[in-house]
């Protein structure tokens, strides 16, 4: 168990309806893997692109954007926007070498405290059996020899 | 008259297109040998890199460096320069941001080798030989190339760099503003501008594009320019052709916008984004139009949209892939699922 992969996880909540379930889960006292970590923003529209990739540069081994319910934003048409932003942030991600699925996107009610401990747990599932993210290494030894990288391409 | 200054023209890994940019300057090229003297300009002038290395440091006053870096020479040479220019200007979008070379960075040394040596259909390379960086002949000469690196890297990865001139390459209008700069610098009517980037505006290129804009744009399909005809007057987007105006900095004078070509993002992003791709990529996302309501539309459909995008990596970071969070491609070691 000592050894097991420990992945960090960055989950973007949606103040209205994530943040609050997540808030619920902890109330209710739902058992969720300690793995992760939330950063609220005030829609899931508002998590920039630029954020999720700055979040991998920096070593997360997988993140999950939380919205409200399709035709349930609080700002009316927000999680449409991420929607189509994460598929395509997706396809992207793809490209430059990571896992499609270490990049999570969820619908979460305020109430749905249950729903937000089983979304997280499956993920941290998945994000440990994808193992460590590609871009985690350079950081942590910060200076990346071609050794280093060979490995990684073979 | 006081003495003349001294300038460099340095290369990178670079198609030498910014070279003939300066060249470009005609008839002001006059005014700037009025108060310059080319002192190392590997295109235009016969001067070895030991002419280089015997000057006193920081007797070069201004040096554009254009290119990215590369091999061990270009380092060298940046290195070398920035050591013996008091100003050092990343001059151009390889030194800038990677450029075009930076898309190199989607793949490795090793397999740009590969391709390279052994498996376009031309080459003949049973032995599957490749360079070697050094080479003693039968004759006893010393043979030396330099070290491809495994990352196409920025200027300023490798050498502080005093000003960043972005566009593929500089329009004459910048260059004429980089050459009054100088002049006035030489001359003692104003002083440098601020370190950082320099001849480009604060704001997207949309600001400044003369073409109309509707209130709302929204692309049905994405387009290949080769087979659309394009209305001059009309936003490029609105007909379905992927320009760079809403995540790129303003500064060209919408040089490919005015003889209808869009733009692919040479510039740069602004100031206000770390990751051109990212910005561009949040852009085009909220344009694409859906055919019916999107609130009934599943996730498979939404992915099927966004998948109208193709190649996004080379698409959004055509010029900037070494200057962009993740700078480069790392391939996950596990099999995808």
């Amino acid at each position: 168990m000592e050894n097991q992969f420990k992945p960090k996880i960055i989950v973007f909540c949606c103040n209205w309806c994530a943040y609050a379930g997540g808030d619920l889960a902890g109330i209710s006292r739902y058992q969720i893997k300690p793995y992760f970590r939330v950063i609220r923003t005030m829609c899931s529209a508002r998590v920039d692109p630029e954020w999720i990739m700055e979040a991998f540069r920096l070593g997360a081994d997988g993140i999950m954007v939380a919205g409200c319910h399709p035709g349930d934003c609080h700002y009316i048409g927000g999680n449409y926007r991420t929607r189509r932003r994460i598929a395509l942030l997706r396809s992207l991600l793809k490209q430059f070498g990571l896992n499609p699925h270490r990049l999570g996107l969820a619908w979460i009610s305020a109430g749905d405290a249950e729903k937000f401990a089983n979304t997280m747990n499956s993920f941290i599932d998945c994000i440990v059996e994808l193992g460590p993210s590609p871009y985690a290494k350079p950081a942590q030894s910060n200076q990346h020899t071609d050794t280093a990288k060979e490995v990684l391409d073979a | 008259m006081p003495e003349k200054i001294k300038i460099a023209l340095a290369q990178g890994a670079t198609c030498s297109g910014c070279d003939i940019a300066i060249l470009d300057l005609d008839v002001e090229l006059l005014k700037l040998f009025e108060v310059a003297d080319l002192t190392f300009a590997p295109l235009a002038a016969d001067i070895k890199f030991k002419d280089v290395e015997a000057m006193a440091d920081g007797e070069i006053t201004i040096c554009l460096y254009h290119g990215a870096v590369r091999n061990s020479e270009n380092e060298y040479v940046a290195k070398l320069l920035r050591k013996k220019s008091k100003i050092m200007v990343a001059y151009g979008a390889c030194a800038a941001f990677g450029g075009i070379p930076g898309l190199a960075n989607v793949t490795t040394k090793n397999k740009i080798l590969d391709t390279v040596y052994d498996e376009t259909a031309t080459t003949v390379n049973p032995e599957h030989t490749r360079p070697q960086t050094h080479f003693i002949t039968p004759q006893g000469h010393d043979l030396e190339l330099p070290e491809l690196f495994e990352d196409v890297k920025t200027l300023d990865e490798v050498v502080d760099v005093d000003y960043i001139i972005g566009a593929c390459p500089p329009t004459r209008e910048m260059n004429v503003k980089l050459l009054q700069i100088v002049l006035d610098f030489v001359n003692g009517k104003a002083p440098l501008p601020p370190k950082g980037i320099i001849l480009a505006s604060e704001r997207t290129l949309c600001d400044e594009c003369p073409r109309q804009k509707p209130e709302k744009v929204f692309i049905d399909e994405i387009k290949s320019i080769d087979y659309t005809e394009l209305d001059p007057e009309k936003c490029f987007l609105e007909q379905g052709i992927l320009c760079f105006g809403p995540a790129t900095r303003a500064g060209c004078d919408s040089k490919c916008i005015n003889v209808n070509m869009p733009c692919r993002g040479c510039m740069g992003p602004t100031a206000a984004v770390l990751d051109h791709g990212g910005s561009m990529l949040s852009a085009l996302a909220s344009i694409l139009k859906v055919s019916s309501v999107e609130t009934e539309l599943p996730e498979e459909d939404i992915e099927k949209l966004m998948e109208k995008m193709r190649d996004p990596l080379g698409t959004l970071y055509r010029f900037t892939l070494p200057k962009s969070l993740l700078k480069r491609v790392i391939k996950e070691s596990k099999d995808e699922k």
